[in-house]
């Protein structure tokens, strides 16, 4: 029988360039998942962007077919007219994009913007695409189907508009959906769900899917098949399970290397009772006041964080962890000052080893400006924190201009020495940001965060922006920095897997609260609390034969009312974080 | 491509793991900003024609008198509302250079307007390089050559001359001088004003902020061309004509910057949370060097753009003060006092060249706006 959708040696360029994508070529049959896996750049957007025609207006398809069989004969998609061509998306083939925060219209309620498929594609009555739409909301795990028909985006979390995007890929149920990383934005636990979702459904309705993503781990989980592209060229493709064990090519077996490991399990260490601690936080809340929609109530509070105590000894990395909303970045906020905790809070640190601690947040002018020095930031998109006029030179040597430290040439020859220290060359300092890559973007900032030679650094998900290969090498550059200086890290993520590699201690929190902290090994070999397990489980691994247990994860990621009952809580009444076992600590009544 | 036994499909063509570190990812993308600009809004050719204009214009405005065959006050009482005459090449089919045909005028005894007859058989040739009127090349540097000046006996109206028989085309080219330059003193005016009440609101926040905001409403609510009649007509009438014109220019400005302040506001806000001016901040720059070192540099492109595309605005608003006969004042010269004596349909009936003034406007307005749009459209040149 031949294949759904056939594309055979596709080229694709832009303008008068080389072209982005050569001599592309899979086939997808019906009821089957195809990954293309690639790094940004590899062209694997515009792969199945090309499919449904729906490439930016400069790109041209120059060579190949793309065959589509509805069963009825083949369709060459390639010269089909537009209007056929019309006839057929959403309505033969669907597409999820990767933002579900920009791919709905912030106008138009949910219910008709999905129901505005089956309107198109004109086959419904109004009461009848209604009653089609409600039944797919239904299928994609809407709690109240009618409320969120006439309901509009903003109201819905990232997680259930990417449900309703799926909804409104699904509703006319076409017989292949191409999804754009669907779930590249999401935290891991709602990724974890919306796969499930996903394979559920085509395993429902018999739909052929193509899974577009950067993470072998989504694929492991997805896929029959593999295409993994590189640099717009097919590096190796083939049936999911031999490629994933036995990688051929060594751009896959690169790919495989570089995900994140979960740690091997390791003897709980007794935890030194003597500490130098760097940096202190003890009981730190954060509450904001959110002016209510009416007038005449009061303001809602919200509390970012509650009774957070860390602490980090010096020469050592402690990571949060946590969803977005979790209270993590205030978290860091606070430790650096930026922001003042509630009354009751207070932040420490000791520059040097014994020095009597300072409180970050009763500093005077002298003592901030040399905390400031002492404490930097390492931020997470690498494509927004440089300033794109001013030369690489200029912005490593901000920080020594604002701190008055050493003259033009010595301030040069120090960028210099940082640039080589993060792995990059010497005639990259009279260069502008826009020409640099993502990976060596961070690199240049982390290279100016050290331009101050600081002892504390915060990392704010250094690595959440970058593709899977460079994340490695950044976090590989991150431990070698702090061995060479060092450096103690306060380390901001979502991703416990990424966490697990540099982290000396983990701190997860979930809403403003610190649910469980231990180090990376034993959480990961022995957590108790729900949530942890959650997040653990929701990690998805490139390892074809650990499918996500998507029960533990679903009862994790619930509200603290749903979670077992040792665990359980409703509203302010939050059971104490207890010590289970020397360096484990635990949100629960004991 | 190789198949292994197990239907899989690898790439045979070389693969270097170690893509290097130390090479640029978008080595077209390594320029400063203005290169990229600059790049891009080549592409944008109606934008490069308009702006090669304009830089034309400017630069001819110095050395006006130069191209002008007469000056801008200088009457020829006998050729009241003389029509134009026109340049020729060939006499009775003989090629003997530019020429005119030297006008005689009349009165028409019936219905009391002079007749302007070209006598056709005496072609007087134009002169180049001649001398005639004094000028001051950039009001500086007398001089009293022109580049074309009428023959010995004739005149030369190339757009007709007005109501007191004054040279229309010399009158516009002078008119020029201050039209095309009471736009740009004025956007300085608004420019200056804008930036700073701009940042100040948008980097501060809080009272600031919403004190800034409510002026800015309430300038904006004050009916503009009230405002500026009354503004103009507090203008002292016994103050010189560069006074008059300095201070029209002002007040352009100082009513325009409000629009400049609020894009300057939005700017700034959505800057803020650029990362790069957060970590400028945990570095411990001051307000003061966040503004110069980042947000400035960073939106003053957009700026320059909007600014240019309000050029214009000042441009109709002279003119239209001008016309009115509020702004500019005889004698000195410029599009809107020369539009002035256009008032009169009657006349505009009987002497439509004395509306040719309008041409120049449309034609500058155009091009300041395709310039602008053209300008706005290469901002981001990042993206491609």
């Amino acid at each position: 029988m031949a294949p759904l959708l056939s594309v055979k040696d596709l080229s694709i360029g832009f303008g008068k360039d080389d072209s982005v994508v050569r001599d592309v070529s899979f086939d997808v049959a019906a009821g089957e998942t195809l990954a293309l896996v690639g790094e940004s750049g590899s062209g694997k957007t515009v792969t199945c962007r090309a499919v449904l025609r729906i490439l930016p207006k400069a790109a041209q398809i120059r060579t190949g077919s793309i065959q589509f069989n509805d069963g009825a004969g083949s369709k060459e998609l390639v010269h089909l007219p537009e209007r056929d061509m019309r006839d057929l998306r959403g309505n033969q083939i669907a597409m999820i994009f990767q933002e579900p925060m920009r791919s709905l219209s912030p106008l138009h309620r949910i219910g008709n913007q999905v129901a505005e498929v089956l309107w198109l594609h004109g086959r419904k009555s109004e009461a009848e695409a209604k009653k089609e739409v409600l039944a797919c909301f239904e299928r994609v795990g809407f709690p109240d189907p009618e409320r969120t028909y006439s309901s509009y985006p903003f109201e819905l979390s990232g997680g259930m508009r990417q449900r309703a995007m799926i909804a409104m890929a699904m509703v006319a149920k076409p017989k292949l959906l191409i999804a754009d990383e669907p779930t590249t934005a999401l935290d891991v636990t709602t990724q974890a769900q919306v796969l499930g979702l996903m394979k559920e459904l085509q395993r429902d309705t018999g739909m052929a899917m193509i899974l577009v993503t950067h993470d072998l781990g989504v694929v492991a989980n997805m896929a029959e098949k593999v295409v993994v592209m590189h640099k717009g060229r097919v590096m190796e493709a083939g049936a999911a399970e031999p490629l994933l064990s036995a990688p051929a090519h060594p751009y896959t077996k690169a790919l495989i290397e570089a995900a994140p490991k979960i740690p091997a399990a390791a003897a709980p260490t007794d935890v030194p009772a003597q500490q130098d601690l760097i940096l202190e936080l003890n009981s730190v809340s954060k509450t904001y006041s959110m002016r209510a929609g009416k007038g005449w109530k009061a303001p809602s509070l919200i509390y970012a964080c509650r009774g957070v105590d860390l602490h980090l000894p010096r020469g050592k990395t402690l990571a949060i962890v946590g969803e977005s909303g979790s209270g993590k970045t205030t978290a860091a906020r606070i430790a650096l000052g930026a922001e003042p905790p509630d009354q009751g809070g207070e932040v420490l640190f000791r520059a040097t080893a014994g020095a009597d601690p300072i409180e970050v947040h009763e500093m005077d002018r002298t003592a901030r400006t040399a905390f400031q020095r002492e404490a930097q930031m390492v931020f997470q998109d690498p494509y927004s924190s440089l300033s794109p006029r001013m030369r690489i030179l200029d912005t490593m040597i901000e920080p020594l201009e604002i701190h008055d430290i050493g003259d033009r040439a010595e301030r040069r020859e120090k960028a210099g020495a940082m640039l080589q220290m993060v792995g990059l060359g010497q005639d990259m300092l009279m260069r502008y940001p826009h020409a640099f890559s993502g990976g060596q973007r961070q690199r240049l900032s982390i290279a100016r965060a050290l331009m101050l030679d600081p002892s504390l650094l915060v990392c704010d998900e250094p690595t959440s922006a970058l593709d899977v290969s460079v994340q490695e090498q950044i976090l590989r550059l991150l431990e070698q920095i702090r061995d060479q200086k060092q450096l103690s890290y306060l380390f901001i993520s979502h991703d416990l897997a990424v966490v697990a590699r540099i982290a000396d201690e983990v701190a997860v929190m979930r809403r403003g609260l610190v649910v469980e902290q231990a180090s990376p090994e034993t959480l990961f070999h022995n957590p108790q609390h729900p949530y942890t397990k959650a997040l653990i489980a929701a990690q998805p691994e490139p390892d074809i034969h650990r499918p996500i247990n998507l029960q533990l994860v679903a009862q994790g990621a619930g509200s603290p009312e749903d979670w077992p009952e040792h665990f359980r809580f409703s509203g302010f009444e939050a059971p104490p974080l207890v010590p289970l076992e020397p360096g484990h600590k635990v949100r629960c009544h004991v | 491509m190789t198949q292994l036994p197990d239907g899989r499909f690898v790439d045979d063509a070389p693969y270097d793991p170690q893509a290097s570190l130390l090479e640029l990812e978008r080595k077209d993308l390594d320029a400063p900003n203005w290169v990229l600009i600059w790049r891009k809004f080549k592409t944008h050719k109606l934008g490069l024609i308009s702006g090669a204009f304009l830089l034309i214009c400017y630069l001819l405005l110095p050395v006006v008198g130069f191209i002008a065959p007469y000056g801008p006050n200088q009457r020829m009482s006998e050729h009241l509302y003389s029509p134009p005459q026109s340049i020729n090449f060939f006499h009775e089919g003989e090629f003997i250079g530019p020429f005119i045909y030297p006008m005689t005028s009349e009165a028409d005894l019936e219905t009391f307007q002079w007749v302007f007859k070209p006598d056709y058989d005496t072609p007087l040739k134009l002169e180049f390089f001649c001398e005639a009127k004094g000028y001051n090349i950039a009001g500086l540097i007398p001089s009293n050559t022109h580049l074309f000046c009428a023959p010995e006996g004739a005149t030369l109206f190339l757009w007709g001359s007005d109501r007191l028989g004054r040279d229309i085309f010399s009158r516009i080219l002078y008119g020029a001088q201050l039209s095309l330059t009471v736009g740009l003193i004025g956007i300085s005016v608004s420019f200056v004003l804008g930036i700073f009440f701009g940042s100040v609101a948008g980097y501060f926040g809080g009272k600031i902020d919403w004190v800034i905001n409510r002026v800015i409403e309430v300038l904006r609510s004050l009916p503009e061309l009230p405002l500026w009649l009354a503004l103009s007509a507090a203008v002292p009438s016994n103050w010189s004509p560069v006074a008059v014109f300095f201070i029209i220019s002002v007040i352009l400005g100082i009513l325009d910057w409000p629009g400049l302040a609020r894009s300057v506001r939005a700017k700034f806000l959505s800057l803020r949370e650029e990362e790069y001016v957060r970590a400028a901040e945990m570095m411990g720059a001051s307000s003061g060097r966040v503004i110069r070192k980042h947000l400035i540099p960073n939106f003053m492109s957009h700026l320059i753009a909007s600014a240019t595309l309000s050029i214009p605005a000042m441009i109709l608003g002279e003119t239209a003060l001008s016309f009115l006969g509020l702004g500019l004042r005889a004698p000195a010269v410029s599009w809107g006092v020369m539009l002035n004596d256009a008032q009169n349909l009657a006349s505009i009936e009987i002497y439509p060249w004395t509306a040719i003034p309008m041409l120049p406007i449309v034609v500058i307005v155009l091009a300041f706006n395709f310039f602008g749009d053209g300008l706005r459209d290469s901002l981001d040149p990042y993206q491609q």
